[in-house]
């Protein structure tokens, strides 16, 4: 089974038709799908580097094309940082801590209570788009959620050239 | 004369190998240890010589399987069971692996097999012996059963007097006569409220139920019709499948049984491991989950003054997907067990999280062993999913079940996403409660329990290419159904004066969760009536994904002499329908003002009295929203106003939609007045916006200075008890001065628990089954 790059486009922009969404949830996974998705993002974007790896609808791991540093970059053209390190360390952050704040974004009684846990939203420092939202308790660490192993994915799994990386 | 021999009795040849199932079993585990292939078998001989007999021989024991719990479900009584479809059936090989299991509350691939180790590792064969037509009763949670209310009927199939195998049937009974009535009550803080509990106990011989087993049985809970039905339930569907075996051997040969009924594991086991190959991405993901365990109120009344404190259940997970497609689900730091019935068994972690696996990463009718002989498990022993005090209550464990594997799916969801396939992600569970329960007398006069399992049909997490299922589905049964309100109203003393979507319950974000449903339930007809309620209320259990939201938290509405009585004598206005926006409250408006109302964060109750025309609001949870909601079309958000999933209020401020409501209250959203509103939306969120490591300087204060809630502190003392390594990570990530601690003795709280602690294994004659690295 296989999709074409009009239908993996669609699917990215959320606008693939049901039929074909449902077959692609109910049948055995198109191994070529990672080339197509990377090329129809790659398609989207605004900069000339080169994606290595989508992290969120507006996040990417990508090759830098002047360094060939593998970085992490939100779709706006900022850069968070190298592809090591936690993201959210590099964001900006807002933290709902407050009844009044958390009453912002849900009517009463329907969100938690702030002694109990918090809800911290990462943005984007130069466009402002909500990458992430964790809702942890007070106190806790920022989570360094996604550690990939990119090369063994590459090599031994879709069995891709590992794009340059220069640390 | 009456002498007894000192030797015991029954030791048998069982399995006409000369080995005991002790031995055969321990043989099996060193095979598969050695090789790393299930029992050693690196080629699977009847599967690659024979693969079309091995399909047919997979199809009729899979057909049958799934038959006879179609079949047997339709003696029960009790709406759990027949309209809820919470029971399973499971084909066990001799050594009490998997073979296959039937469609419902697979959960139980594993913990059936638990009990069976149990029998074999404590030597039930001697005593009290196994033999064809016996039946073993079991629902003990400190052995693997996941809460008291699975009762399991083990039935061994045997074929010319040599012991081939086990078939287990599970039913969710409606009351297990614990403290309080319903079947995961909440009114007791250990085992010894639980309700009856049976460890693997001899209940029947030679097809028939023992008389003694049917009569104490019978009356140690509070609904015998309900439970002898069931009973009968599991009963027919493990005879039907004994009958399947016996037929499938006749026509295929017992040597083609038994090595299907290991091939089949392994194959399980492969399977696994090529799924996760061709759908994920090896790496280390990590996620998280909480959920409030609020015991301090003054409406948890609860007989320990030890328990009486205010907690949070912790349940970190690292998942490490290994480049041969081998993973490892580590929950090092998660906090101790607790004195309250949402404790879990480690086999409930083994074992379950297979229910929620085949509605993502192994939709297969496959589900064996298989699977978790290519995972390893580290829970370490003391946590809430590993308890190493035989004390423990498990009433309710799924109060953090679901949430704690709710972060697995978050993590394959990161996967999935990133390898671009979309349709896969699922950005969390909804918190599957509140679980209406309570008994007393019934409209029929009779003793009476109950447990409403609308809870099966809360909203769903939501995707990457779309919004969640509104009020569809439960993670611990694949089936999930709501459940119909003339049963429901047949089967409880509770009139419906409303089922609705909720409002704003879904997660926001680009693609929403989907929304919950609430009911507003008048008691009627019903004496001595009590209820309770059972959910996450001051936080939230499910995180949204990438810019997405959670979903809404739980809230609790009940009213008492609300005069529903005289009104609807009268024709007086009623509350009718939903609670639809809780900040501007209107049932009140149409209850006497004699009404005394509780409408609170307070979703842990217990046992309380209701008069009829009493109110009570059960609220079904939502699930977590996905992606930015301000990159959300509007058009679904016009959608969403018109459909009353989403308040206005909240249109404005969290999707920054522009929009007008005509005279007929039709609402119609302004693209490109919505596109200006969110480019002000953007620049807002830096505005109020820190540089994260700006606002870590401001948080690390607060650590050192130790400002914040005691459930907070306790929390993480409990994980730092446990852990050196979550401790280290703690302190590492936010600099703290090496003489740092936090100690749950400076709490000022009850501490029972945090020092001295009796595990299961320290009884005399006791060899507990471990099936994880602890």
């Amino acid at each position: 089974m296989s999709y074409t790059n009009e239908q993996v486009s669609h699917l990215v922009e959320g606008s693939l038709d049901w039929e074909t969404t449902f077959r692609m949830l109910s049948m055995p996974k198109d191994n070529s799908r990672f080339e197509q998705y990377l090329a129809a993002l790659q398609a989207k974007v605004g900069f000339k580097d080169r994606i290595v790896l989508p992290l969120a609808p507006h996040m990417y791991i990508v090759q830098s094309a002047k360094t060939k540093q593998w970085l992490i970059k939100c779709d706006c053209g900022h850069e968070f940082c190298d592809y090591k390190e936690n993201w959210k360390l590099h964001a900006s952050i807002y933290v709902r801590d407050t009844e009044e704040a958390m009453t912002e974004v849900y009517p009463k009684l329907m969100a938690p209570d702030t002694e109990w846990q918090v809800y911290r939203e990462y943005y984007c420092p130069t466009c402002g788009t909500l990458h992430d939202v964790e809702a942890p308790t007070p106190w806790y660490p920022v989570i360094h959620d996604f550690e990939p192993d990119i090369e063994a994915f590459y090599k031994e799994w879709v069995h891709l050239p590992v794009p340059e990386r220069v640390d | 004369m009456n002498m007894m021999s000192t030797k015991e009795i029954g030791i048998g040849n069982l399995l006409a190998s000369g080995m005991t199932l002790k031995q055969h079993r321990d043989a099996i585990l060193e095979r598969t240890q050695s090789t790393g292939y299930y029992n050693g078998l690196e080629k699977l001989e009847f599967r690659d010589s024979d693969p079309i007999g091995y399909e047919k021989l997979f199809s009729k024991l899979r057909g049958g399987l799934v038959h006879a719990r179609e079949t047997a479900k339709k003696i029960a009584a009790s709406p759990i069971v027949e309209q809820e479809g919470e029971l399973c059936f499971t084909l066990y090989n001799a050594a009490g692996d998997c073979i296959l299991t039937s469609t419902g509350i697979i959960i139980h691939v594993g913990t059936m097999g638990a009990a069976i180790k149990y029998m074999i590792e404590n030597n039930w064969e001697a005593n009290p012996t196994i033999n064809p037509g016996d039946m073993f009763t079991t629902n003990d949670c400190a052995i693997g059963n996941v809460h008291p209310c699975d009762i399991a009927t083990i039935v061994p199939i045997f074929w010319a007097g040599k012991l081939i195998g086990w078939v287990g049937g599970v039913t969710h009974v409606i009351d297990t006569g614990a403290v309080t009535p319903g079947s995961m009550s909440t009114g007791q803080t250990q085992r010894f409220g639980d309700g009856y509990m049976i460890t693997c106990r001899k209940t029947g011989i030679n097809d028939e139920p023992l008389r003694d087993w049917l009569h104490e049985s019978q009356r140690s809970v509070r609904t015998p019709k309900y439970w002898i039905l069931d009973e009968k339930t599991r009963i027919a569907g493990c005879h039907m499948i004994r009958e399947l075996v016996e037929e499938v051997i006749r026509a295929d040969g017992l040597e083609a049984y038994e090595k299907f009924s290991e091939e089949v594991i392994e194959e399980g086991r492969r399977g696994l491991m090529s799924r996760i190959k061709a759908m994920t991405l090896p790496g280390k993901y990590r996620k998280v989950s909480f959920v409030d365990v609020p015991y301090k109120h003054e409406d948890i009344q609860i007989s320990n003054a030890f328990a009486k404190l205010d907690s949070i259940m912790h349940s970190p997970v690292e998942m490490t997907i290994k480049p041969d497609g081998k993973w490892r689900l580590d929950f090092e730091g998660a906090s101790r067990w607790g004195w309250h019935t949402f404790n879990a068994h480690q086999v409930a972690f083994t074992s379950g999280i297979w229910v929620m696996m085949s509605q993502t990463l192994v939709p297969t009718q496959r589900i064996n062993d298989g699977a978790y002989f290519a995972t390893e498990f580290h829970l370490p022993k003391g946590t809430w999913c590993n308890p190493d005090d035989r004390r423990t209550g498990h009433a309710y464990a799924w109060h953090f079940l679901v949430s704690g594997w709710a972060a697995l799916w978050r993590g394959l969801s990161q996967s999935y996403f990133s390898r671009g396939y979309l349709e896969e992600v699922n950005a969390g569970n909804a918190n599957t409660s509140n679980w209406l329960q309570g008994g007393g007398i019934n409209q029929d006069g009779e003793i009476h329990a109950v447990n409403s399992f609308e809870a099966s049909s809360c909203g769903t997490g939501a995707c990457a290419v779309k919004d969640g299922l509104n009020h569809a589905a439960a993670i611990w049964n694949p089936e999930g159904d709501m459940g119909d309100i003339e049963i429901w109203e047949m089967a409880e003393p509770l009139l419906y004066l409303g089922r609705n979507v909720k409002s704003n319950s879904g997660g926001y974000g680009k693609y929403r969760g989907g929304c919950g449903f609430e009911t507003l339930r008048m008691v009627w007809n019903a004496q001595d009536w009590t209820m309770f309620f059972m959910g996450n209320g001051y936080m939230n259990s499910d995180w949204g994904m990438m810019g997405g939201y959670p979903s809404a938290t739980g809230y609790r509405f009940e009213a008492h002499n609300t005069g529903l009585k005289e009104r609807i004598a009268i024709g007086d206005s009623l509350p009718l329908g939903g609670d639809l926006d809780p900040s501007s409250p209107d049932y009140e408006r149409h209850l006497d003002a004699t009404a005394v109302v509780k409408r609170d964060k307070q979703c842990m109750t217990t046992e309380d009295c209701y008069d009829n025309h009493d109110l009570y609001l059960n609220y079904l949870r939502g699930g977590p929203g996905f992606g930015d909601p301000i990159d959300r079309e509007v058009s679904a958000i016009e959608n969403d106003l018109n459909q009353k999933f989403l308040l206005p209020e909240f249109a404005e401020k969290v999707y920054g939609a522009v929009f007008t409501q005509d005279a007929k209250g039709v609402f119609s959203v302004d693209a490109e007045l919505t596109r200006q509103r969110r480019t002000e939306i953007r620049k807002e969120r830096l505005a109020r916006a820190l540089p994260t490591r700006e606002w870590m300087k401001e948080e690390r204060e607060r650590i050192i200075n130790k400002h914040a809630a005691v459930q907070v502190q306790h929390m993480f003392a409990t994980s730092f008890g446990l852990s050196e390594k979550f401790t280290k990570e703690f302190k590492d990530f936010w600099s703290l001065p090496a003489d740092w601690q936090l100690l749950e003795d400076e709490l000022g709280v009850p501490t029972y628990g945090s020092k001295h602690r009796m595990d299961l294994s320290l009884m005399p004659d006791v060899k507990t089954v471990v099936q994880v690295e602890e």
